[in-house]
């Protein structure tokens, strides 16, 4: 087969195309551009219950994300689900009594992490553990409390 | 009875034949690849007859796929009120499955049969020998740029198909549903993973690029060298190769999102 010049170029162009489409497809399609976990800072919580949170669930402070939960793990001495969260390094100013609770994104949405700051000088480093938690809302327990109120009436 | 046995035992010693000798075909391929290093001009040559001339054929269909998802994936959504997540829906199903499988498809119907066609016609009117008179080797002439060029163009053509079928969903959601493009943008970015969906994908249409243009370079070059011969080996180019893809395709599903 004759290797013409305009074919030389059209290849080209289709391996260019294809390339666009990768950037296309990471950068404005999937998380990519917004995935930076490689800074940022840890800190951890303790939840009596995490309801269904997943890893890399978004951890948000007014409604903002300002980072991810890295892991969870469960402590055998106390029952409690441990969780990790890397916070971006952005915002290194949050007050060491700030308090976690785990909240749902909608009616039927993901869980995620909310922030709420506390009053504290000092600020929360690498390695911080927060005090004050708050567990996920379990909806068959609150069903339960309902109906177990209702009957007592 | 014994008969059929005997059929049975044939057709299966036939198959394991076949099996074995597409596999040593597939190493003596593999060893050729340095020589196709060497000389790129044969691999552009063959990038553009497997991979540029299945451009069109590829964004036209990554277009319309991507508009009936959009069309489909918003009358089951609506139902619950959750129009906003039509962008996951369309781009998760893309760049999970339907980019990779249906590329893979269309695929093996435009460059894999033209592929067993062509190295086929090549034995039928014995060019492969006319080459080994010159000391030219085929395998390393022939085959081995043409799969190479399969195992690279699959990749590209899978990741525009996907994008492309994107933009189609985002205009027939943002543009003919009145869906608010602000959420179908974000919803997608916060559901769709770089490792887990896009790389994943990515791996998937390596695979089917690898396993469909083995198949059409071993059935072209194992075809009979008649005018029969040639047109039921590109036939069977396309049927094992669908066969190839769907199975293969529940295996990866299985170990990539199985655990899901």
């Amino acid at each position: 087969m004759h290797i013409s010049r305009s074919m030389e170029i059209l290849v080209g162009f289709f391996v260019a195309i294809g390339f666009v489409a990768m950037f296309f497809l990471s950068m404005e399609v999937s998380n990519l551009s917004s995935v930076n976990t490689e800074d940022g800072y840890d800190i951890t919580a303790s939840f009596e219950n995490i309801g269904s949170l997943k890893v890399r669930a978004p951890v948000a402070m007014a409604g903002v994300n300002i980072g991810r939960v890295k892991s969870i793990k469960f402590d055998s001495e106390t029952f409690e689900a441990v969780v990790t969260m890397n916070i971006e390094t952005k915002y290194n100013q949050l007050p060491s009594d700030t308090n976690a609770s785990i909240l749902t994104a909608g009616l039927l949405g993901e869980q995620y992490i909310g922030l709420e700051p506390g009053g504290e000088e000092d600020v929360l480093k690498n390695g911080s553990v927060l005090e004050l938690t708050q567990s996920a809302v379990v909806l068959e327990q609150l069903i339960g409390q309902f109906l177990f109120n209702s009957d007592s009436e | 009875m014994l008969n059929y046995l005997q059929r049975l035992g044939a057709t299966s010693l036939g198959m394991f034949e076949r099996l074995g000798r597409g596999s040593l075909f597939f190493f003596s391929i593999l060893l050729n690849i340095p020589s196709v290093i060497v000389r790129p001009r044969l691999l552009v040559a063959q990038m553009y007859s497997v991979g540029a001339l299945s451009f069109s054929l590829i964004v036209i269909s990554g277009l319309f796929v991507g508009m009936v998802l959009a069309l489909q994936g918003f009358y089951t959504l609506s139902d619950f009120g959750a129009e906003g997540m039509l962008g996951v829906m369309v781009s998760a199903s893309l760049i999970r499955e339907l980019g990779p499988v249906v590329t893979a498809l269309l695929f093996a119907g435009r460059a894999g049969s033209a592929l067993t066609a062509e190295i086929g016609l090549m034995k039928a009117t014995e060019q492969l020998s006319g080459m080994e008179m010159m000391a030219v080797d085929p395998i390393a002439r022939v085959m081995a740029p043409r799969f190479l060029a399969g195992l690279l163009s699959m990749p590209i053509l899978a990741t525009l198909f996907s994008a492309v079928g994107v933009l189609g969903g985002y205009f027939i959601g943002v543009g003919l549903l009145g869906i608010d493009e602000g959420g179908f943008w974000s919803q997608m970015q916060a559901k769709i993973d770089f490792d887990e969906d896009v790389v994943n994908g990515l791996i998937k249409s390596v695979v089917f690029g690898w396993v469909v243009t083995w198949i059409a370079i071993f059935e072209g070059h194992d075809a009979i060298p008649t005018s029969e011969g040639v047109g039921r080996a590109t036939t069977r180019t396309v049927v094992h190769s669908a066969f190839a893809i769907l199975l293969l395709d529940f295996i990866l599903t299985a170990l990539m999102f199985g655990d899901i």
